[in-house]
């Protein structure tokens, strides 16, 4: 197998899991979208142009309450903040490739792309194949996501409430929050930023998340100071 | 000329919003350099995003105002599991597991 196609490959392998899970997830944002009556090209508009769960559930939310439009785009920009950080990150890694690499990497980037290609980066960065990987990651959750909207609009109401569904998002990122804690300043980061974010949930517009988190990397910056990194 | 509706702007805005934000170093900031304060805080993203998304979804308050114990309880073995094998499969499978199974022991 050429190096391209490993590197394909290892990301659809490291991807699977999280396909599975986002099905529930994107189902919820069909469901959603046929609730708040945004009828299908708006719902799947949305999910194509958007491609953000979070910040999709929030918005649809705010429409079907009569928000202002101005308030909804910018609670789902601030829920979405958290890519500005994940692009910041991975950027380094990526920057010899052309533009419409770097585009089509940054149209698919999501929290799962993220978290899977930065460990891949973090103990394979001299692999030059690794947007290949970052493909295998992030095309198949696109897919997904396509379908699991459509079929949440055309057939989610289906789905039995009771079963808790809903459940598999905070699993998804509690699994991606675990595989990410490699020191006990990322102990510290995480500690901190997810009371504040459980403290802040009342503050309007996703701010909680996205003050939360800034304050976590503070204090892992801070603590990995204190005892000259670990 | 038909109307289009308006909520076509909403999505419109919020996702050329989310790819700037998106692209902001991957596809516009090329070879921007950033100080070495904040690369060192980068490697603090995932655990800090990830604690604060996960942390309000395991921990949720009932109308009576009471915590909801078996979605706590469920997402502390989801995280010990996660802990141990580092795999989203296990995770997945002890969450719900715990939860149904804690729904059907405590019913409300």
């Amino acid at each position: 197998m050429s190096p391209r196609r490993q590197a394909l490959a290892a990301g659809l392998k490291a991807v699977a899991p999280m396909v599975a899970a986002i099905t529930p997830f994107g189902v919820t944002a069909g469901v959603a979208g046929l609730d708040a009556g945004l009828g299908p090209a708006l719902t799947m508009g949305m999910s194509m142009i958007v491609f953000a769960g979070a910040s999709q559930l929030a918005s649809i939310q705010l429409i079907d309450a009569g928000a202002a439009v101005p308030l909804v785009v910018l609670t789902a920009l601030i829920i979405n903040l958290r890519m500005l950080m994940y692009s910041a990150h991975l950027a380094p890694h990526f920057h010899h490739l052309p533009l419409g690499w770097r585009s089509l990497m940054a149209y698919v980037l999501t929290d799962q792309a993220y978290a899977l290609t930065i460990s891949r980066v973090m103990t394979e960065d001299s692999n030059r194949f690794n947007h290949w990987f970052f493909l295998g990651v992030g095309i198949p959750l696109w897919v997904v996501w396509q379908l699991s909207t459509a079929f949440g609009y055309w057939a989610g109401t289906a789905m039995p409430p009771d079963w808790e569904l809903g459940f598999i998002v905070p699993l998804i990122f509690l699994a991606l929050l675990m595989m990410s804690i490699n020191s006990r300043a990322g102990v510290i980061a995480a500690v901190v930023a997810g009371s504040l974010s459980v403290l802040g949930r009342g503050l309007p517009a996703g701010l909680g998340l996205t003050l939360a988190a800034l304050a976590g990397i503070a204090a892992g910056v801070i603590a990995e100071g204190r005892r000259g990194g670990d | 000329m038909a109307a289009i509706d308006p909520l076509w702007w909403v999505v419109g805005l919020i996702g050329l919003g989310t790819f700037a934000w998106r692209g902001a170093f991957l596809v516009f900031g090329r070879g921007l350099r950033m100080p070495d304060l904040v690369r060192r805080g980068l490697n603090y993203v995932p655990p800090a995003v990830f604690a604060a998304l996960v942390l309000p979804g395991l921990m949720q308050w009932q109308a009576d105002g009471t915590l909801d114990m078996p979605r706590l309880i469920a997402g502390a073995v989801a995280g010990a599991v996660a802990w141990w094998t580092r795999g989203t499969i296990p995770t997945l499978i002890a969450g719900m597991v715990m939860l149904w199974s804690l729904r059907a022991l405590m019913p409300v």
